[in-house]
């Protein structure tokens, strides 16, 4: 079998970074900050769902993912993909933070003078694929690891679904095509923040719970609190959990996290925050750090 | 190869041939039943049939693409660009990735299926996306000679393909070349410019018929690529003609005639008569043959046509 995507890889063999819990702490609040200025640019982000994936970013970024932001084409990196794309201002940090851009870019976000679209562009180094017309990703996911599977690579794929984007009908011919073949170096996140633009995802588009439906098509499924990073962590840090299916870590979060004046409201999905607001939230973030996390 | 083949099964024994000799070539399958695993022998592993899931086969592909494989998407030509087009034109088109979509049952050659499979707008959906080339094989050789062009460019392809097996086009001197409009038949007053491999085959029994009984000269241009289209070529085969005429298994809208009349217009060519299906789905069942018929795709309607607009050519006369 060839092995078109994989050279040099034995000699440059690549690991996850060893965050610790504390670490893993400070990272997610700086992501938070920075999505929080990213939201107080002209044209303003997708604010809920960038804070509710912000834990979920750093634990992946800084602890599951091998990746090297000094060579992001890595044959044998982990491939990440945020099917989400809506949330890219929280990849966009969360790249920065982990070295693959400058931090000071972010402050380009939505104007002329950057490179950092609303939604994930591969002029980005870390960005695998553009995303964010929901219902993409793990599609894409399938591609890439079944790609691994034939080159032989240990490389693992995770893509980050929202649980709106599951509305769309592709993801579900993604959903049987993953386990029919029994994709399992595929893993999917779903960030469970039960909010969509309109309102809350059970009542614009009533399809119950998502563990259940992920596991009656064949997917191992895990629960888990998607703010918990040792839980995060431990539920990505080995899988697949059961050789010959792919794995799907249904991650309760919040939307908004971090921010109580928009967290869990409608409000908060997309926003344009004055310079009052931003410094507002720059304010309540840190208070929330202190008393350990907690919106 | 005189005997009539059908342009799918052409693409079929190629696609099996090339599983077989090139590592990086994956077959991805949404249930059509061209394939079985087993065709592909000791490839079958790199064969896979995704199901009825158009969208999902674009996203897998470009996964696989993007991973350093060559990946061709076996699916309907109704399917591939129209159900799927978003994730063609996100996942692959963005991307530049090198991806074949090939196509079958192109036009009406699912013709007694109804509209449901007709695909009368994929050459219109498919040149409007960035970085897509746009290939009409003419016939089963032609499929073979662009398809093995195909596999050493980068970038996306869609390869509108048939269903049922037509006669050879007639050899002309050169092979088919990606990019390059193939002259068929010369003549110096009218220019047809046709694609497919039956509305070419019938503008060049149109061509014959109009240059027997009325010694009007036409040629025959074998648009086999409608993107990238070569405007410069176009126009050095139409600048002194009296009149350009597209003949098309399409709705005239977007398609060759569009492309065509884009050209023309950018330089103020001559008069043009777009040929094609009008704009409206069809009632009645029927081959491929019998609908291309009853829109007046032949070649007798093909020359009642040029006739007509050669009576009409006002800017001729006033020359």
């Amino acid at each position: 079998m060839a092995r078109p995507d994989v050279r040099e890889a034995a000699e440059h063999p690549l690991e996850p970074t060893a965050a610790g819990r504390a670490d893993l702490e400070a990272v997610s609040h700086r992501i938070r900050h920075h999505i929080v200025d990213m939201c107080a640019t002209p044209e303003g982000g997708h604010l809920g769902g960038s804070m509710s994936a912000a834990d979920i970013l750093a634990v992946l970024y800084f602890s599951v993912l091998r990746v090297d932001p000094a060579r992001p084409h890595h044959p044998d990196r982990d491939i990440f993909l945020l099917s989400k794309g809506h949330a890219a201002i929280a990849l966009y940090a969360t790249l920065a933070e982990r070295g693959f851009l400058p931090v000071a870019e972010l402050g380009g976000f939505g104007t002329r003078r950057g490179r950092l679209m609303g939604h994930p562009v591969t002029a980005v180094p870390g960005v695998e694929l553009p995303t964010g017309s929901l219902g993409h990703g793990l599609s894409l996911g399938i591609g890439f690891a079944m790609a691994a599977r034939w080159a032989g690579s240990r490389r693992r794929t995770f893509v980050l679904l929202g649980d709106g984007e599951l509305q769309e009908g592709s993801c579900w011919e993604a959903v049987m095509a993953g386990a029919g073949h029994g994709v399992d170096n595929l893993v999917a996140i779903v960030d469970r923040n039960g909010l969509q633009l309109a309102g809350e995802t059970d009542q614009v588009c009533p399809a119950g719970p998502p563990a259940e439906r992920w596991r009656a098509f064949g997917w191992e499924v895990r629960e888990v609190d998607g703010h918990d990073h040792a839980a995060v962590s431990d539920a990505l840090a080995r899988t697949p959990w059961v050789p010959g299916r792919p794995s799907v870590v249904i991650a309760h979060t919040v939307k908004g996290r971090g921010l109580p004046f928009l967290a869990g409201k409608p409000a908060g999905h997309y926003v344009t925050l004055s310079e009052e607001n931003r410094q507002r939230a720059h304010r309540i973030l840190d208070i929330g750090a202190r008393r350990g996390g907690r919106a | 190869m005189n005997r009539p083949v059908a342009t799918r099964t052409a693409y079929r024994d190629h696609l099996i041939q090339l599983m077989r000799t090139d590592p990086r070539v994956v077959c991805v399958d949404t249930d059509t039943g061209l394939f079985a695993g087993a065709d592909f022998g000791p490839a079958a592993e790199r064969y896979l049939n995704l199901g009825i899931a158009e969208q999902n086969a674009m996203g897998v592909a470009a996964g696989l693409a993007a991973s350093g494989w060559r990946p061709y998407v076996n699916t309907m030509a109704a399917f591939a660009a129209s159900r799927a087009v978003e994730s063609v034109k996100i996942d692959i088109a963005y991307n530049g990735l090198p991806v074949c979509v090939v196509a079958t049952h192109g036009g009406v050659a699912a013709g007694h299926l109804g509209p449901t499979h007709h695909a009368l707008e994929d050459l219109a959906v498919m040149r409007t996306l960035p970085n897509m080339t746009v290939l009409v094989p003419g016939d089963a050789a032609a499929t073979v000679s662009l398809l093995e062009q195909v596999r050493h460019r980068s970038g996306p392809a869609y390869v509108r393909l048939g269903r049922k097996a037509t006669q050879p086009l007639p050899r002309t001197d050169g092979e088919p070349v990606v990019g390059e409009l193939q002259q068929m038949r010369s003549g110096d007053d009218v220019v047809i410019v046709a694609t497919g491999p039956l509305p070419t085959l019938r503008s060049l029994a149109a061509a014959d018929a109009l240059h027997h009984h009325e010694d009007i000269h036409v040629s025959v241009v074998q648009a086999h690529t409608l993107k990238p289209f070569d405007p410069a070529a176009l126009l050095h085969t139409v600048l002194t003609a009296r009149l350009v005429v597209t003949v098309e298994e399409h709705w005239r809208t977007g398609g060759l005639g569009s492309t065509v009349a884009e050209v023309l217009a950018d330089a103020c060519g001559p008069p043009l008569v777009r040929l094609g299906f009008p704009d409206g789905f069809g009632h009645t069942p029927g081959t491929q043959e019998q609908l291309l018929d009853a829109v007046g795709l032949t070649a007798a309607g093909i020359a009642d046509h040029i006739r007509r607009a050669l009576r009409t050519d006002r800017r001729r006369t006033t020359v």
